[in-house]
């Protein structure tokens, strides 16, 4: 395959990764098993709040097969609260307590599945049996649920050293909302909730762990989205150096946000290993996984907007809680998401926002995709829709009037996000992803189409909505390419991959800069051996600030390149072009140089290496954005309800999304694919439902609802590609933003489809389940 | 207990524990990771091989039942042995075809699905997209949103009815 | 979710498999295609001593027709050939039907209908549909001690089988052996339908409906099941009969509905409250016994 003008981003490339998946030959954690490994297992609380007042694991030690049992009491130093991953930003006023939990529980329980005992025995199911025997004496304390009363003074409190469960507290504000909304012409207020969900990657976590003592080196296998702040953690808490640890996140499958976090079996893994002399592998299954892999989003608003006459926004205001869970490792990030995102494509003058955080006695919340600004999304897409219903516009219309136009770029929102840096817009094409959703849905012709009966009595309805998603924050990631004798390029990177297509994508920017096909590049992610600078993958921003140190480092490399061949080939570096894997003359093919000997001659064995120079094609870079870029796009979607039975099925869904320059658009649509099915799965059927104790109800596959194949529809998408200011690829991120805006466009399209039957109904509650729709469909008649 | 059974078409036999699920005895036992376990109760299809031909969940199922069966996993489907290096030439068609629509992402859900696949397109070769959807609607993916493995069977049973076995099959639909 | 020790049995004939189970001093459990129970396994909520797997019993996997051109499910007998066995499409066509409603294809591999008859599920289809269809359950136990001949056999109505949510007529040795499909009469038709929240759940409410109807059309027989619409699988007598001696109009197929929402009892849970439940079971009614309705005439 060949492309003219050697142009690579851009240009639907299959994946380089895919042979392997498809074969059954991809290395994930799980595949990973050292001659000798035994196998870990935890014993977990059922109870979310108690306190643990014995421990009896003296059968379960017994049992055989069993190699040890460790509980808080063999810990020694290791006892000691985990990190907070992500500082607060300096926000005036700003009120955060930090509390993070023990790797295992010394005494007191605050969520259901904190782990008791680690058990390590021969095998998976011996330690399972052995987890039987384990007797745990617990009292159990009145456990904090209810999100709506968390913060109450008679709650029960789930931090003895803390006044009330109130973990944080933030005020952000521009404008003077107060005088805004005394000049409106309409003022609504609305109270919203937005339910809990899980990330819900098919590959429950992983970590395999073998200590060679004779090397006295580590090696960890890890199901992480960041592999070198967790090796670096990790090497901290065992004493080790850095360069002693080598953690290696292989084949991911899937990660969502949860798989960004630290997690105290990261540390009890391999610390197992160096005491038992014995590789020591831990598969969570899925159970745990619905209580010891953190979770997202349970928020409560009480959100009005300020309208004119004509729907121009005067301001909004917004005061909600955001549930954190038992503890707060991953900081402020979700709900200054909320705070900021709520704003999206809008001229919104005035703005005052307050949110405080909860502890409650669930599992932890930490970014899920979209982390956040689903919520934002929602409560700002829904104001707009009552406002517009309340005026007798469309709601087309309001959003029209209101959104952000192309000469105002960059756009300054005067409030901080959750990188510290002020909420600005580099670049959009709002107006124009929203006239293009329209056209692309027949918006204009939809109210007549309504009109038409439906066969089988159910009714239609249309939805079109806007978001933004801020994407590839700092602070940096770095990228090494090195040409090997052989002509392979070896690209490494510190970001874990986890199916985004990185193989691909990022092979695709250095096939551009020296003129390789994409599949001569060998991409290695996520090995620290290969490289141990960088932060992760997360908030959408692989592309955006891995992409573009790669971009950096695939141009020193190029330069390298042309030197040594202006030099091999005694010509002027400018008289040079790369192409086919070589470095020829421009207008005599003829006279041309590979790249693999170039490699070869670059890293000579006998002879000298100019001074001033470094041997071989290799260069190294970094890329640190100054701020974040901000992707957009609007959603459409046509519902058909059945009012019979409150049953939803989505007709056509359609993405015109805006990440900036596409590097790969096969690849992008498989993201915002993901994204919109995670996103339907929020607002339609995923949910975690928690008892009167605070115990999970749903803890499975059965019961908590992942949408399936029958529950997609097809997805419709376009491109707009307005190039981010802010980096030289001018690529913005696209991971997330799939899932943002669903749940607005869901609840707008049904209640357009039941705009006759129940004119009155609002949608103010997500997930909306046909059980909940039903109840509101009752309370209208 | 001993049992003896056909694995991608090879004998295996050998002594396994009453209680060893398909799904781990074939990872551990026989050395056959491409199978992955993804909840362990039924319902992801991660797991999911043939028995005889017709797709099973290997995690409900012990290595025990498997006595004096065939089983088939991803490992059987592509025409690469074991060590030959794989590439998209040597695919089966379901699994270039996948790879051809972007039916896969993180890819851990694939095995099952490919499992599932090629039995559905065996006895239906020439499916709507609707009844690909129900085909691998025993499957969770949440990389792809299922628009591209729908859009990689309908390709596949393309390829199948054009220049497989499955074309003189189309005429009886 | 790694299943408890057990020691396992294969048996190879029904007198074996009866054999196996009948151990007094352990707890046995059959293993038929293993869809619920294996789940249960893993997660650890049951752990029976002896697993007895029926999956080699070859005279348990036939389906026959009987004498009287019904049908004789072998226990056996797997849900994918509920929808495949073109004898099963003739004689019980709504047993073809409703299969496909049952999970997912790679479930419908395994499971077999003795099992799914025998785990007593009131969520689960087939034991609402063969309740609809007057089933018969063949039960068989190993003699014990004082009885005659090496096997004791009964035969129970469906409707008297089921006891509870997961509890049923068959004592601990006891092995459901086969289902007894009556013969369907002239003038019959059937139909099925529920309402899950996605694709192979298992129903929010679903109706399995039979209706007769003489040569003037007037409904002479009818039988409604719900799933999901009580303790147990039900078989909705009452209401069914509001429909005999009428003329399936639409308002008497919405009396039938409505009497069958008021007297279900359906249990609330986090996918649907019971209010939801009635009236998705009024709703079902309707639209499946109209369409029971509408077969019967053709």
């Amino acid at each position: 395959m060949s492309r003219a003008g050697g142009t690579w981003v851009g240009a639907r490339v299959p994946r380089n990764e895919d042979a392997r998946l498809l074969t059954g030959r991809a290395q994930f954690v799980e595949d990973v098993e050292p001659p000798g490994a035994l196998h870990a297992a935890f014993v977990r609380s059922d109870l979310p709040a108690g306190r643990l007042r014995g421990l009896d694991v003296e059968r379960a030690r017994a049992h055989p097969g069993v190699h040890a049992v460790f509980t808080a009491a063999d810990l020694g130093p290791l006892l000691r609260p985990g990190a907070v991953l992500v500082p607060p930003p300096p926000l005036e006023g700003l009120v955060f307590h930090a509390r993070t939990a023990l790797p295992l529980v010394r005494e007191r329980i605050r969520h259901q599945g904190e782990a008791l005992a680690m058990i390590v025995a021969d095998s998976r199911y011996v330690a399972e049996d052995a987890a039987q025997l384990v007797e745990a004496d617990i009292e159990p304390l009145d456990p904090v649920v209810d999100l709506g009363r968390a913060l109450d003074e008679d709650a029960p409190r789930i931090h003895d050293d803390l006044p009330s469960n109130l973990a944080a507290y933030v005020r952000q504000a521009k404008g003077d909302y107060a005088a805004a909304r005394a000049r409106a012409d309409l003022v609504l207020e609305r109270r919203f909730s937005y339910d809990r969900g899980i990330g819900g990657a098919i590959e429950n976590r992983a970590v395999v762990a073998e200590w060679d003592a004779r090397a006295d080196r580590l090696q960890v296998w890890d199901t992480t989205q960041a592999p070198i702040p967790v090796r670096n953690v990790v090497a901290a808490a065992l004493g080790l150096s850095e360069s002693q640890v080598r953690f290696i996140a292989p084949f991911v499958g899937g990660g969502f946000g949860p798989k960004i976090m630290f997690y105290a079996e990261e540390i009890l893994v391999p610390w197992a290993s160096i005491r038992l002399g014995r590789p020591v592998k831990w598969v969570e299954d899925r159970y745990e996984n619905f209580f010891a892999t953190t979770q997202e989003r349970g928020q409560l608003h009480e959100a009005e907007i300020s309208v004119t006459r004509e729907g121009r926004i005067l301001g909004v205001r917004d005061i909600f809680i955001h549930d954190s869970g038992a503890y707060d490792p991953y900081g402020l990030t979700i709900p200054i998401n909320t705070q900021c995102t709520l704003l999206g494509p809008y001229r919104v003058p005035n703005y005052e926002s307050e949110f405080r955080v909860a502890f409650t006695n669930k599992p932890i919340v930490t970014p899920v995709r979209g982390a956040g600004r689903q919520h934002g999304v929602f409560i700002m897409e829904r104001l707009l829709d009552l406002a517009a219903r309340g005026l007798g516009l469309d709601p087309v219309e309001i959003r029209r009037r209101n959104v952000i136009g192309s000469d105002e770029f960059p756009y300054n929102h005067e409030i901080m996000y959750q990188d510290f840096a002020p909420l600005r817009y580099d670049s959009g094409s709002y107006e124009e992803s929203l006239e293009e959703a329209v056209r692309l849905v027949g918006h204009e012709t939809f109210p007549r189409e309504r009109e038409r009966a439906q066969p089988d009595g159910r009714v239609v309805g249309v939805g079109v909505v806007n978001y933004v998603e801020g994407t590839g924050i700092g602070p940096y990631e770095g990228a090494r390419i090195t040409v090997e004798p052989g002509g392979t390029v070896r690209l490494a990177t510190g970001v874990g991959t986890q199916g985004q297509g990185h193989f691909t994508s990022f092979a695709q920017i250095v096939a551009d800069a020296i003129g390789v096909q994409p599949s001569d590049v060998r991409v290695v992610t996520g090995d620290t051996s290969d490289f141990h600078w960088g932060t992760g993958t997360f908030a959408s921003r692989g592309a955006v600030v891995a992409g573009n140190a790669i971009h950096a480092a695939a141009q020193s490399v190029r330069e390298k390149i042309l030197r040594h061949a202006a030099k091999a080939l005694e010509v002027d570096p400018e008289d040079l072009e790369l192409a086919d894997g070589a470095a020829r003359v421009r207008g005599a093919p003829d006279l041309s140089v590979d790249l693999g000997a170039l490699a070869l001659s670059a890293n000579p064995l006998r002879g000298a290496v100019e001074p001033g120079t470094e041997p071989g094609l290799e260069a190294t870079s970094y890329f640190g954005p100054p701020y974040g870029t901000t992707a957009n796009g609007t959603h459409a979607v046509v519902v058909a309800v059945d009012p019979e039975t409150a049953m939803v099925e989505i007709l056509r869904y359609i993405v015109v999304h805006d990440c900036g320059t596409v590097i790969n658009p096969t690849i992008v649509e498989g993201q915002i694919h993901g994204g919109v099915a995670a996103g339907i799965g929020n607002a339609f059927y995923e949910e975690l439902v928690f008892d009167e104790f605070g115990g999970t109800s749903n803890a499975s596959f059965m019961d908590y609802l992942l949408p399936t194949s029958t529950d997609v529809p097809p997805i419709e998408t376009a491109h707009l590609e307005t190039p981010s200011t802010l980096n030289p690829l001018g690529t913005k991120g696209v991971g997330e933003g799939g899932a943002i805006p669903v749940a607005a466009a869901f609840a707008q399209a049904v209640e357009d489809a039941l705009a006759d039957i129940a004119p009155g109904l609002e949608i103010l509650d997500i997930p909306l389940s046909p059980g909940r729709l039903f109840e509101l469909l009752r309370g209208a008649s | 207990m001993r049992i003896s059974a056909r694995i991608n078409g090879s004998a295996w036999s050998g002594d396994v524990e009453p209680r060893l699920l398909l799904s781990d005895f074939l990872r551990s036992e026989v050395g056959l990771t491409g199978t992955h376990v993804g909840c362990e109760h039924g319902v992801c299809g991660a797991c999911t091989v043939q028995l005889d031909g017709e797709p099973v969940r290997a995690c409900l199922m012990f290595a025990v039942q498997i006595e004096g069966h065939e089983v088939t996993t991803v490992e059987g489907l592509a025409a690469a042995a074991p060590g030959e290096a794989v590439s998209v030439e040597r695919l089966h068609p379901v699994q270039r075809a996948l790879h051809e629509a972007h039916g896969l992402q993180c890819g851990f859900c694939t095995p099952g699905i490919l499992m599932t696949a090629e039995a559905f397109l065996r006895e239906n070769p020439a499916p709507s997209r609707e009844e690909i959807r129900e085909a691998v609607s025993g499957h969770l993916c949440r990389c792809t949103g299922y628009h591209n493995i729908v859009e990689g069977v309908a390709l596949a049973a393309e390829r199948l009815a054009a220049d497989g076995p499955g074309a003189d099959r189309d005429g009886d639909r | 979710m790694k299943p408890p020790p057990f020691e396992y049995v294969a048996a190879a004939s029904l007198d074996g498999a009866l054999e196996a189970l009948a151990e007094p001093s352990l707890e046995t459990r059959a293993l038929a295609g293993g869809q619920s129970l294996v789940p249960m396994l893993n997660f650890r909520l049951a752990a029976p001593e002896r697993l007895v797997d029926l999956n080699g019993i070859e005279e348990l996997a036939r389906v026959e027709e009987t004498e009287s051109g019904g049908l004789r499910l072998g226990a056996m007998v797997r849900h994918l050939r509920l929808e495949r066995d073109p004898l099963i499409a003739r004689r019980a066509p709504l047993l073809a039907e409703a299969a496909p409603f049952i999970a997912h294809p790679q479930i419908r591999s395994r499971g077999t209908v003795g099992g799914s008859v025998a785990h007593a599920d009131p969520a689960a289809e087939l034991p609402a549909v063969l309740l609809t269809l007057g089933a018969r359950v063949r039960i068989a136990r190993r003699s014990r001690g004082g009885e005659s001949g090496s096997r004791v056999e009964r035969t129970l109505d469906l409707e008297d089988f089921f006891l509870g949510p997961f509890f049923s007529a068959l004592e601990p040795d006891e092995l459901l052996t086969a289902i007894e499909v009556p013969p369907s009469a002239p003038g019959e038709g059937t139909a099925f339908d529920e309402v899950a929240r996605r694709r192979g759940d298992y129903a929010l409410a679903g109706v399995a409906a039979r209706v007769r109807l003489d040569s003037r059309g007037v409904c002479d027989e009818a039988a409604i099941s719900l799933v999901n619409g009580g303790a147990t699988p039900c078989l909705m007598r009452e209401a069914a009969r509001t429909l005999v001696g009428a003329e399936p109009t639409p308002e008497a197929v919405g009396a039938t509905a409505a009497a069958c929402a008021e007297t279900c009892e359906p249990a609330a849970d986090m996918h649907a409250n019971e209010a939801y439940r009635r009236h998705l079971v009024r709703t079902l009614t309707a639209r499946v016994v109209s369409r029971a309705a509408g077969r019967a005439r053709t």
